[in-house]
């Protein structure tokens, strides 16, 4: 690891105390009008910071929009959502956001698409060009700085969205199915990746999928949601040991919770 | 997945046809770039004969067409005469003030129009009531508005282009991926940067459509603005060329006016892809 990189991640290296979620009583509406409908039903919970929370549920049951009210995108209806005990009232740089594919900036070259988020605050070229190559050190692709997204792989535009979400030093990182379009391979390799960045910048990290697996891989803890209005159903802690590798994907106490969750999908859908 | 089977056999059909039937004719690219040479090469030919026996059908003759021998004459002489730089440099200049003009309204309120309703609400009805409106249909008034024939011959071409502008900026600005607004709102974006970040650029492609069909537009107004109002320019040559019996010159006049028209839009189109070279990556992977 080079010195760069280092520097980069010490600085990155968040507060131990930053990254709570609270979310109180949330209901959520979405919809206009005549075709409104109650998406997100009374949600309660807490996110501790540093701590990696899958939201697992059927698809179109309202995951996406829980993140979406986290990051500040969806207004809330009823109840409230703070982090580091300030209400979320719209999008911030504390949150950042990961959607599933094709939302870096076809216009931007890989660097400046990394780079963006310092952009905004308002540092110069060089600065946010050192900071952006260090992360897309992380994420292993330094020698792909100068590409256009439309040159790079499925896989490896989602490590430059991680990389670009993470320049802000998010105190949390909401990502929605972020490897939801990758073929298999690509998937687990990119799971692991993602531990191993956020092993060493110990970000709260809030991962919506519909994938039991990948719930499992990736958390230590998974909130079980139901179909339309969403309720959370479960709330599991995964005691698997970190680090994790396929060993672990095959364990009893994998293969025991896998089949709790399978249970509650099942009912849930 | 049967569905999915049955579309992508419908679209790919008709391509292996073409191919098919192409390939009895020509083959290789080589030879059909001959072929096509060889067509242009017979039209011209129909044409002398034509014009030398002076077809006549009745209801249309060939008796007052120029030969395309005369034509060629005729263009060779004008390119020799002072009177052609005056009047390409007339219509130039008249195409550029509209067009410019057209492309800094057309895209500021196509920004402003497409993102905040409030601007739709106000602007949009008008420009709605106006755009069935050719652009020709305006000559009259615009010579009422204008003291000046100049101004008002810019005016036809910037109301001729505009729409096209307008239209195009407004499609691409709601075009752009909700998610990228959020993503780059995440990343801190707020206000201006957010037009000039995202917005812009993500209309761009749909932006470049409207300059270069507004180019093409603008062109066509103009011309006919000149053959009414004008004193110089190529739609004036053209139509002074029949009141003088210049019939070969009318052909010349109509040429010019085609290779400029065509010219100038490839100009658009090459400028905006070489500001946008990222946009054939992208079109490329579609």
């Amino acid at each position: 690891m080079n010195i760069a990189l280092t520097e980069v991640l010490t600085e990155v290296l968040t507060d131990a105390t930053l990254g709570r979620v609270d979310v109180r009583s949330l209901s959520v509406d979405v919809g206009l009008s005549s075709e409104r409908f109650t998406a997100l039903d009374h949600l309660d919970f807490t996110v501790e910071p540093g701590e990696f929370v899958c939201v697992l549920g059927p698809s179109g049951c309202g995951k996406s929009t829980l993140l979406g009210a986290i990051a500040g995108h969806v207004a809330s209806t009823r109840g409230e959502i703070a982090v580091d005990g300030e209400r979320v009232e719209g999008p911030h740089r504390n949150r950042g956001l990961v959607f599933q594919q094709h939302t870096l900036f076809p216009w931007k070259r890989v660097i400046d698409n990394v780079a963006f988020g310092l952009k905004m605050s308002g540092l110069g070229l060089v600065e946010r060009h050192r900071e952006a190559l260090a992360l897309l050190e992380l994420v292993g692709l330094q020698e792909f700085e100068a590409r256009y997204p439309a040159q790079l792989s499925g896989g490896m535009q989602q490590r430059v969205e991680i990389a670009r979400a993470l320049i802000n030093r998010p105190h949390i990182l909401l990502m929605d199915e972020p490897f939801g379009a990758l073929d298999a391979q690509t998937r687990r390799m990119m799971q692991s990746l993602l531990l191993d960045v956020w092993a060493r910048m110990r970000t709260t990290v809030m991962f919506v999928t519909h994938d039991i697996d990948e719930a499992l891989f990736l958390a230590d803890r998974i909130l079980v949601l139901s179909r339309r209005p969403a309720r959370i159903v479960a709330d599991i802690v995964v005691p698997l040991a970190r680090p994790r590798d396929d060993e672990s994907t095959v364990a009893a106490e994998f293969i025991d919770i896998k089949r709790r969750c399978l249970a509650l999908l099942r009912e849930g859908t | 997945m049967a569905t999915s089977l049955e579309s992508t056999e419908s679209r790919d059909l008709p391509v292996l046809d073409r191919q098919r039937s192409s390939a009895v004719l020509t083959g290789t690219p080589v030879s059909r770039s001959i072929w096509r040479c060889a067509s242009l090469v017979a039209c011209l030919g129909l044409w002398q004969i034509a014009t030398q026996y002076k077809v006549s059908l009745g209801f249309v003759t060939m008796a007052n067409v120029p030969a395309p021998t005369e034509v060629a004459q005729a263009f060779w002489h004008l390119l020799h005469s002072p009177k052609l730089p005056m009047h390409l440099f007339a219509s130039i200049m008249r195409v550029l003030v509209g067009f410019s003009a057209a492309a800094m309204v057309g895209i500021g309120f196509g920004l402003a129009i497409g993102r905040y309703r409030a601007f739709e609400d106000t602007l949009l009805p008008s420009l709605e009531v106006l755009r069935p409106v050719p652009a020709v249909a305006w000559i009259p008034l615009a010579i009422l508005m204008f003291p000046s024939s100049e101004m008002s011959m810019m005016f036809i071409t910037f109301i001729g282009a505009l729409f096209p502008i307008l239209l195009n900026t407004i499609h691409g600005v709601e075009g752009v991926d909700p998610r990228l607004v959020a993503t780059a709102r995440s990343l801190g974006t707020r206000g201006l940067s957010l037009f000039s970040e995202v917005i812009l650029p993500g209309a761009a492609p749909s932006i470049l459509t409207g300059l270069s069909i507004g180019m093409g537009t603008a062109w066509f107004c103009l011309i006919t603005a000149e053959m009414i109002a004008g004193q110089y320019g190529i739609g004036y040559f053209t139509w002074e060329s029949y009141t003088l019996q210049n019939y070969a010159d009318i052909v010349v006049g109509m040429l010019l006016i085609g290779g400029l028209g065509m010219g100038s839009s490839v100009l658009v189109k090459r400028l905006g892809l070489m500001l946008m070279p990222w946009y054939r990556l992208s079109e490329a992977r579609r």
